[in-house]
């Protein structure tokens, strides 16, 4: 516990300042790089004063230029420290609520190890004539995307990927024989909408299998999040999703955790 | 001027006392595991084998969907004769027979459903194998001829000393990325590694053309290779040292990669015996037997391969898996040696990233760096630097990379790949490859001569836990030679991933040979490296003098 949550501390205050090394002063420290040269002595001290225009800008004043250095003969990179002036208003921040928790690799197996008692079967395909797989693939492939590996990284989820171009009966049909929690479908091409077209042919395909379907999730840098109910599907996740972000909501979706504090 | 060499600049030290023992059995089982691979290889072929062929003998273009007449010229002749039998025989035999102007004119017909293929026998048997094998033989005389100029370019400008400093560019622009591949080897870069477009290894064809648009990377084409490599030339001559340009000849068209990096003048691919399989679900026997063709080709062309034991601690505890890079080295260079690669091809890789909250994780990094050292003293190591660890405090990832660049001047690495503080968060900007750079050339002029004096305490700590790994490597080369590395692949043995032998992508493009299979490509290919003695590759490096 720290001294700021020891009772009977005066409220905290809700307009605050950068802090430095004293309460109020309002120190930054920033690093840019300005395309401009830095090499004669008249370049230089150009170079300084318009690396203290943009500080000034963004509202640090006094600042100063505490390094400069060249970077090839166009570019100059510069460290600053300054004063900000600007106020934050902590009764302005809003913090966005995401309908569920993003959490790390461990925590996602844990939660679905105790939640679920079993793995999580995740089917994943690209529906239809769509040969590009490399949507499902970087949310599915060890390899992974943007840093993050994909869920076939997860120990708790088994990763079934039946590639590009699969049929809809074929994807029911399997899905049904690998007991799948998840059906993962993937749509890159859009072109006359066949991605709106083919997400619903598959939701259609689920509803009539039975009432006891997967969960429905499909994908692609086209979908817009808001087309979930139309398309008929559990989830839409659009262009620059992180396989985290998947595992994570698969996690908190299906393995539903019965105890207290996740995902504050 | 001083002798080039892509081994370490200096004999590499003796610093550890490794049970000899231990090493040659590593190596025998290494062996021993591999054999069966190499036999399968030597049986079958790919569909994309068959279409390096036809690359080689100089068939370029597209149709006008971008799929590459090499494709609609090997899936006619596939739907024609198979390609039990090779590519070569009944496309050279329908050429002849009917009297195509060219492989282009024939792929052109053959798509449109205009030629009967069949497999020839007698003269027109006798007259399609020599015209294959002059074609082919073509393709390697300009492989030749790329791989002699390196050398002239070289002896004109100079070769840069070790370790090499290895810098990825990627915009998914070729015109975005030459200016920045420019500048980068103006900032002291020596080798510039330009990253595919996502998921391009998953393509079962190379597509064509420069190209403006990638998911984050470039994409691998012949004339993305050839635009790049006129300008990293443009920029040898004028720093006076040359500069070396890197791709990647993996996923399904390894070997028509390999082959367009070949006539292109790529000086390092990457090319490991595993990736594809571990990371990409790309199936084992048609990764085996692409990367037995590829590697042949790497061999005759002077290219430096460079293999991805650095994903292995990506995905599992540096600490705990340090052994399977090790063996995953060892299969390599069975693999690479025996399609013909030198040691001085080998830039077998490894990385450093051990959790910086583990007790004495600099040590033990210096433990592993150094025994992969001196288990390849010959081969221009590629050391990676930390990812896994990389938190977005780019202050602290500064310091961690700091410390890679001392243990790879401490251990003698031969490429060190350079560490981003901002690894993980995004793409580096201009000024943090900068600071990078500057990272990397203190440490090399604060420290290089500290490893002179780096001689780890017979049996302490370094030594120890160095003998421990090889130890460790040894008991999992046992049980993979015993029960066979296909086995070991499907039982999740590397990374994490289960991988079964008949599953994953491209095995409908396996095809075992028939009698009377042809491959002029690799007729010639074999041919030299049997007219060589004892272990000397097909082509001993005269750029890499030693």
């Amino acid at each position: 516990m720290t001294e700021l949550d020891q009772p009977g501390r005066p409220a905290e205050p809700q307009i605050v300042r950068p802090y430095g090394d004293t309460t109020g002063d309002g120190r930054v420290q920033v690093s840019f790089t300005l395309p401009v040269p830095y090499g004669t002595a008249r370049q230089r001290a150009r170079a300084e004063g318009a690396a203290l225009q943009l500080a000034a800008k963004m509202g640090l004043e006094p600042a100063m230029v505490v390094h400069a250095k060249g970077i090839g003969t166009d570019f100059t990179f510069f460290i600053v420290y300054g004063r900000v002036g600007h106020l934050v208003d902590l009764s302005e921040v809003i913090v966005a609520e995401r309908e569920f928790p993003l959490l790390a690799a461990a925590e996602v197996n844990l939660r679905i190890r105790s939640g679920l008692g079993r793995k999580l079967v995740v089917v994943g395909a690209c529906i239809g004539t769509d040969a590009h797989t490399v949507g499902i693939d970087a949310i599915l492939n060890v390899k992974g995307h943007a840093g993050e590996k994909g869920l076939e990284y997860y120990r708790e989820i088994r990763v079934v990927n039946l590639g590009s171009q699969v049929a809809v009966p074929d994807l029911v049909a399997r899905a049904a024989a690998e007991g799948a929690d998840a059906v993962l479908v993937s749509q890159v091409v859009t072109q006359r909408d066949a991605h709106i077209a083919n997400a619903r042919e598959m939701a259609g395909a689920f509803a009539a299998a039975g009432p006891r379907r997967p969960l429905l999730v499909v994908g692609g840098p086209r979908f817009d999040p808001a087309m979930t109910a139309s398309l008929g599907v559990d989830k839409v996740f659009g262009k620059g999703t992180t396989p985290g972000e998947v595992a994570s909501y698969l996690a908190y979706t299906l393995a539903p955790a019965d105890s207290i504090g996740v995902g504050a | 001027m001083e002798t080039a060499s892509t081994g370490p600049d200096r004999a590499v030290a003796r610093r550890l006392n490794l049970d000899p023992a231990a090493v040659r059995e590593a190596r025998e089982l290494a062996r021993r595991a591999g054999q069966p691979i190499v036999d399968m290889a030597r049986t079958h072929t790919t569909v994309s084998v068959e279409r390096a062929v036809l690359r080689l003998a100089g068939l370029r273009g597209a149709d006008e969907d971008g799929m590459p007449w090499v494709n609609r010229l090997a899936d006619a002749v596939r739907r024609g004769t198979g390609l039990e039998r090779g590519v070569a025989l009944p496309a050279w035999d329908a050429l002849l027979s009917g009297n195509y102007p060219d492989l282009g004119a024939l792929a052109r017909a053959a798509a449109a459903g205009e030629v009967q293929f069949r497999i020839p026998d007698g003269a027109d048997a006798h007259a399609a194998r020599g015209a294959a094998a002059a074609a082919a033989a073509g393709g390697i005389a300009r492989i030749d001829a790329q791989r002699a100029a390196r050398e002239a370019m070289i002896a004109q400008t100079s070769q840069p000393r070790m370790p090499w400093i290895y810098l990825i560019v990627a915009t998914g622009d070729i015109y975005e990325d030459i200016p920045q591949a420019q500048a980068a080897a103006r900032e002291g870069a020596d080798i510039i590694a330009v990253i595919r477009s996502t998921g391009q290894s998953l393509l079962d064809y190379v597509p064509e053309g420069a190209t403006r648009e990638g998911f984050a990377g470039t994409y691998a084409t012949q004339e993305n290779f050839a635009l790049m490599r006129a300008a990293l030339d443009e920029v040898s001559r004028e720093l006076g040292r040359y500069v070396r340009l890197t791709n990647y000849a993996s996923g399904l068209c390894m070997p028509e990669i390999a082959s367009l990096a070949g006539l292109e003048r790529l000086d390092m691919m990457l090319n490991d015996c595993m990736y594809g399989i571990i990371f990409r679900d790309i199936n084992p026997r048609r990764t085996f037997i692409d990367q037995r063709f590829s590697r042949q080709i790497h061999a005759r062309a002077g290219i430096i391969i460079n293999t991805g034991e650095d994903n292995y601690l990506t995905t599992a505890d540096a600490v705990d898996a340090a052994h399977t890079v090790v063996v995953s080295q060892l299969l390599n260079e069975y693999f690479g040696k025996e399609a013909g690669l030198a040691d001085s091809q080998l830039g077998l890789g490894h990385a450093f990233e051990i959790n910086p909250a583990v007790p004495d994780s600099f040590v033990l990094e210096l433990a592993h760096a150094q025994l992969v050292r001196e288990l390849f003293p010959d081969a221009p190591l590629k050391y990676m630097p930390p990812t896994k660890h990389m938190t977005g405090n780019v202050f602290a990832g500064y310091l961690l990379d700091a410390f890679f660049n001392l243990a790879g001047v401490m251990t003698d690495q031969s490429i060190l790949l350079i560490g981003m503080m901002t690894e993980g968060i995004h793409t580096p900007f201009l000024a943090d490859r900068d600071l990078a750079l500057e990272n990397v050339r203190y440490v090399r002029e604060a420290a290089g001569r500290l490893g002179e004096s780096f001689q780890p305490v017979p049996g302490g700590f370094i030594d120890r836990r160095a003998n421990e790994v090889l130890g460790e490597a040894v008991r999992l080369l046992r049980r993979i030679s015993a029960e066979g590395l296909l086995e070991a692949i499907a039982d999740g043995t590397f990374g994490i991933t289960r991988r079964p032998a008949d599953g994953g992508r491209g095995l409908d493009g396996v095809i075992e040979h028939a009698d009377g299979y042809f491959n002029p490509a690799r007729d010639i290919l074999e041919g030299a490296q049997r007219n060589l003695p004892g272990d000397t590759p097909p082509a001993a490096m005269s750029e890499i003098g030693a």
